[in-house]
């Protein structure tokens, strides 16, 4: 299933296939929106069409609607990235030849999420001071009785739990649909190897289960790296405002 | 068949949760060129072709609805001027009746007095012929009837002063003759 190491780095798999599709997923975003956004005309032609409806979907339909003011723009880039870096990368899972979406192995969504939480972090102190992290935990309007359970749980829940459900998030359902699908592949395999013309016969319905858990996943793939980028938004947000939570 | 269940075994014994240092430092270097390209390129590309459209966009409605104004303002004037114009027409057609009104009274004056004066002067004349008329009438008369009565009489009356004195007598006896007949 997997293409063999391409380079001993010295790293326990060499270059693997997952280094070369992410290399290869900047390649592709940075060309498409590069060439999308290159001739840029008041009338845009299709490619630049196609261009803006994507960049316009996270500059509207994340960064403002959930960021909003004037500042919104700021943050953008990190969004658009996160989002379209994250879509090509499990899309490969859908993908035949390349069929592996990259943040099944974990250390990606690790290095994402870590950057999403040190993002919103540095938000956060910089907009509000160190007066940050008390307005992050200790929730107001709450008796003060109710305190020493509450300040915890926002600990708990903003700074331990947050980047870890983010990044797992992620990296599970990825892992999961791919599982799937190499089951089913092995699965199918299995099946038709058997003598029992029935049970060679049977491999057709785990083709049809297999078929609709491709589309599935697919569905997941995209609405993930929606999910990632539009957390990241909701944190980014709350980062700003905290304050008026 | 065995060396698939051996290799997916052998893959499971790996903890998934434990990161390949490699895979990550791929991850990070390649999200931060991507970062990099759509900060230097992307974005600033696309948020100028939105501005420059908005401001397209904006700026036609501004133009449309200041070209609007501009219609609307000329058309006010040109109301205003034709209603000017009528104001003015009449007021000058009122003027030039009441002119004309009064040319026409000053001319019918003039021809009144001018009738008038004529017929004072026919009046004067007629009257002034008449007199000399009877001026020359009266001397010429009493020359013929003084040398017709000389002739009648024989006696001379060649005395200015007397004959002048027998024809006023005459004619005063006519004139008294003449009241009593037409008395």
């Amino acid at each position: 299933m997997h293409l063999p190491a391409i380079l001993p780095w010295g790293a326990a798999e060499g270059f693997s296939k997952q280094m070369l599709l992410v290399l290869l997923s900047v390649v592709f975003i940075a060309v498409f929106f590069v060439l999308a956004a290159r001739k840029q005309q008041l009338v845009p032609g299709k490619l630049q069409f196609a261009g803006e409806a994507a960049y316009g979907f996270v500059r509207n339909g994340i960064a403002k609607d959930i960021i909003g003011g004037k500042d919104f723009i700021k943050y953008v880039p990190l969004l658009f990235s996160l989002f379209f870096f994250i879509l090509v990368n499990n899309i490969y899972g859908a993908i035949p030849f390349f069929q592996l979406p990259t943040f099944s192995h974990v250390g990606g969504a690790y290095v994402l999420a870590g950057i999403v939480y040190f993002t919103w972090i540095a938000i956060g102190v910089k907009k509000n001071g160190l007066r940050y992290f008390k307005l992050a935990t200790v929730p107001s309007g709450v008796p003060w009785y109710i305190l020493p359970i509450v300040i915890p749980i926002e600990i708990i829940s903003n700074f331990l739990v947050r980047p870890v459900t983010h990044s797992l998030r992620l990296f599970a359902t990825m892992l999961a649909g791919h599982l799937i699908v190499m089951i089913a592949g092995y699965g199918i395999e299995f099946l038709v190897m058997q003598e029992n013309i029935l049970l060679k016969g049977s491999s057709l319905l785990v083709l049809a289960g297999a078929i609709a858990m491709y589309m599935l996943e697919a569905l997941i793939m995209v609405l993930q790296a929606y999910v990632f980028t539009l957390l990241t938004a909701i944190y980014i947000e709350g980062a700003l405002h905290a304050d008026s939570h | 068949m065995n060396q698939l269940i051996i290799s997916a075994a052998t893959e499971g014994e790996v903890n998934p949760l434990v990161p390949n240092i490699w895979e990550m430092g791929v991850v990070l270097v390649g999200f931060a060129i991507l970062m990099f390209i759509v900060v230097k390129f992307v974005v600033p590309m696309f948020e100028k072709t939105f501005a420059e459209r908005a401001e397209a966009i904006e700026g036609g409605i501004a133009k449309a609805e200041k070209a609007q104004a501009e219609a609307s303002a000329a058309l006010e004037e040109y109301k205003q001027q034709l209603t000017d114009a009528r104001t003015e027409a009449n007021r000058i057609r009122e003027e030039a009746r009441a002119e004309g009104a009064q040319i026409l009274a000053d001319l019918k004056e003039k021809a009144a007095a001018e009738s008038a004066r004529i017929t004072a002067q026919a009046h004067a004349q007629i009257e002034s012929e008449r007199q000399a008329a009877v001026v020359s009438l009266r001397s010429e008369v009493g020359t013929l009837a003084t040398t017709l009565a000389g002739r009648i009489v024989g006696e001379s009356l060649n005395d200015d002063e007397r004959a002048a004195r027998v024809v006023d007598r005459f004619l005063a006896d006519l004139e008294t003759q003449n009241a009593g007949a037409a008395k």
